[in-house]
């Protein structure tokens, strides 16, 4: 039987949680703030910036003028997407295996491969870069969808293999009794089990794909390079570029809010699948 | 005698062929930058180069710490990533030495240019065994901006002489009024070698100090650093603004914009934003005198130039060439005057440009720049001899990790997490590690 929460229970955890939701979210509204004042206004006193300046779109305009928008764009959505969809080819057969034909060093398997999340990227820039260089891959898409494939398939196996391992083996059997193949197994009664997960592997590594920054700035220059440096060429150490800046942050990741917006009971569902039993 | 058919098919022929050639011949360069009104400036005005050669250029504008770090790994590696670079006057000696910039000297021998027209500082500044490695776009140093307004008020005598930072604390401590909100003096208080220590660094140059001495050993814990870094923390505690360690060039240009700050010691290249009545509300009410001197006048204003520099990866060469001539070329400098005010024109590198009565009528302090800038000599920063050049900078690779790390200790000093001694000592212990490490200490 539930335990029955008292109303003042019930307020007091709403304003916490409403609390913390602020905290978590005032970063992005004040970047929407500054994106709609003026540089002059957007480097005065915080009250000053709220109560006694104008608003305007004057920064969305001079950004959109200056820069290709919609190219950064068309690349963040190509690599975030491409590389994700290419991680699932590979840890699809990867996370099974794992998890309904475990071998002995399975676990030793999955630990080093989160491992290498642990690697500092910049220790293997030079390496990555002479490598693409050689293979004319520097400001490719295809390349940099190649690297964030890489750099973001642990934690699609790692998911995935979760997700697998929460299906009950027997009903594979099963399916295996009634003559099913591999393929059919796989098709049939495995991905549709396993979809909220998937579906939450696949939205939580396009967002990690699309805010990826330092691979995303280092391997690109004019032809790939997606928002993360079109928001990159707005910052400035000298000369007020915060209202511009802003702009492009709230163009950069507006997408991406979007896409969380809609499928948040999705993500939320996928994430949390298995933690109740 | 050839026919009808054999003229129309010849003449089809060369226009084919010419226009294929030119085809052929426009190409397609990528520039490196970074996001500051000058740069800004260029890429708004590059479409007169481009319709003019039929090339064409993608840019890629990056933070300055960005952009350094993305063009040192594609310069090192060769990665031919950019066909033309910005870089600035401590990259460039540095990476021509290296062999990783195509040289420039052609352009001694092109009378259109006149190179001699550029001043000969910013051409050693950015030059490496003789060869000259990049064009300058503009060049600063560093000099006072003070409010005429707050120094009339406080009966604060304007210097005609370069005055003692002494004499300057004094100023700051008597125009300091911060209950009407006015602060003496703000000075650049963020972290990084290139943020609060090149104040911190023509500081250190006043008052006889030097980063290191002949044999190449740190310096930091001398007692003139100390004196240096005493004075910088005890000024900014006495009559600087709150939270002064979090404000570096952008943050201190606001504030004396907006009317907060007396005096403010920084870069030449933002007088025309703090003069310019449509950025500025203080533009009428500022003027300029030399950065301050303490025991020695050497070192006392920094030298930096952005310029323009093409990596020797680069597979068109040519073509970057020719855009370099025309975006440093005095026909630059003019349609830059013409479309967007000749206050607005880039300083410090044209003698030509700097004596235009167009541009002494629009900037009456151009002088006064030309003057300061003139009076650095970044082979001679110092009061005792040292075995480098740059003045708020060395020129050295390993300078950055080092400039940086003495920044954060001097940062965190100057926010009172611990006492200057204790910065230049664990600043002078990095010195010594890095250096050993990179073999000039045995």
């Amino acid at each position: 039987m539930a335990r029955a929460v008292s109303n003042g229970k019930k307020i007091a955890n709403t304003a916490i949680a409403g609390t913390v939701g602020f905290l978590m979210f005032f970063p992005i509204l004040w970047i929407l703030i500054l994106s709609f004042k003026t540089e002059e206004d957007a480097i005065r006193a915080p009250l000053e910036i709220l109560f006694s300046s104008g608003w305007t779109m004057d920064s969305f305009a001079a950004v959109q003028a200056r820069s290709d928008y919609f190219k950064h764009f068309m690349n963040s959505v190509t690599i975030s997407v491409g590389s994700t969809f290419l991680g699932l080819l590979i840890a699809i057969p990867a996370a099974w295996a794992m998890a309904f034909v475990p071998a002995k060093r399975t676990k030793d398997v999955l630990m080093w491969m989160l491992s290498t999340k642990m690697l500092p990227p910049v220790g293997v820039l030079i390496p990555i870069y002479l490598i693409f260089r050689d293979f004319g891959l520097l400001d490719t898409r295809i390349g940099l969808t190649f690297v964030l494939m890489m750099i973001n398939l642990p934690i699609i196996i790692w998911m995935l293999y979760t997700y697998f391992k929460e299906i009950p083996g027997e009903i594979l059997e099963a399916a295996r009794m009634d003559g099913a193949s591999l393929r059919e197994e796989v098709i049939y009664v495995l991905t549709p089990m396993a979809i909220p997960g998937m579906a939450s592997t696949v939205l939580l590594n396009i967002i990690l794909a699309w805010n990826e920054a330092f691979w995303t700035l280092n391997l690109t220059a004019a032809k790939a390079a997606p928002l993360t440096a079109f928001i990159a060429s707005y910052s400035s150490p000298e000369g007020l570029f915060y209202a511009k800046l802003s702009a492009a942050s709230i163009m950069a990741i507006a997408p991406i809010l979007i896409m969380g917006w809609f499928s948040q009971k999705q993500l939320v569902r996928g994430l949390t699948f298995g933690a109740v039993k | 005698m050839p026919n009808k058919h054999t003229l129309l098919g010849t003449a089809v022929g060369l226009g084919l062929a010419v226009g294929l050639a030119s085809a052929a011949s426009a190409e397609q360069i990528t520039i490196a930058t970074v996001n500051n009104a000058d740069m800004i400036t260029m890429q708004e005005l590059a479409p007169a180069w481009e319709e003019a050669t039929g090339n064409t250029i993608d840019w890629v504008v990056l933070e300055e710490n960005v952009l350094r770090q993305r063009t040192t790994t594609d310069i090192a590696t060769g990665g031919g990533s950019f066909d033309i670079m910005f870089i600035g006057a401590y990259e460039t000696p540095i990476w021509g030495a290296e062999g990783w910039l195509t040289p420039l000297n052609d352009f001694a021998d092109d009378a259109d240019y006149d190179l001699e027209d550029v001043f000969q500082l910013v051409r050693n500044g950015l030059s490496a065994n003789g060869n000259l490695y990049a064009l300058p776009l503009y060049s600063e140093t560093s000099f006072t901006f003070y409010r005429t307004d707050i120094f009339e008020a406080a009966g604060i005598e304007v210097p005609d002489e370069q005055i003692t930072y002494t004499q300057f604390a004094e100023m700051a401590a008597a125009a300091h009024d911060p209950e009407n909100g006015i602060y003496g003096t703000c000075q650049r208080g963020k972290a990084g070698w290139g943020e609060n220590m090149a104040f911190v660094g023509t500081v250190a140059n006043a008052f006889g100090a030097d980063w290191f001495d002949m044999d190449w050993n740190p310096q930091l814990d001398s007692p003139e650093w100390n004196a240096a870094v005493n004075y910088y923390v005890d000024l900014m505690k006495a009559s600087g603004p709150p939270g002064a360690s979090a404000n570096g060039h952008n943050e201190n240009r606001a504030l004396f914009k907006d009317g907060k700050c007396a005096t403010w010691v920084d870069a030449t290249s933002a007088a025309g934003d703090v003069r310019n009545p449509d950025t500025s509300s203080v533009a009428d009410t500022t003027d300029f005198f030399k950065a301050p001197m303490q025991v020695t006048n050497k070192g006392t204003g920094w030298f930096w130039s952005w310029a323009l520099a093409i990596p020797a990866s680069s597979k068109k060469v040519d073509t970057a060439k020719d855009f370099l001539k025309w975006a440093t070329s005095k026909e630059y400098f003019e349609m830059v005057g013409e479309s967007k005010g000749w206050v607005a024109v880039p300083s410090g590198t044209r003698k030509s440009v700097e004596e235009d009565p167009r541009r002494l009528a629009a900037a009456p302090f151009a002088n006064t720049i030309v003057d300061a800038i003139l009076s650095v000599d970044p082979a001679d920063p110092t009061r005792d001899p040292v075995p480098y050049t740059g003045v708020q900078f060395v020129a050295i690779p390993e300078f950055q990790g080092i400039g940086n790390y003495v920044g954060q200790q001097v940062a965190a000093a100057l926010a009172g997490q611990m006492s200057v001694e204790q910065a230049l000592a664990n600043s002078q212990q990095f010195a010594v590690r890095e250096m050993t490490k990179a073999g000039y200490i045995k």
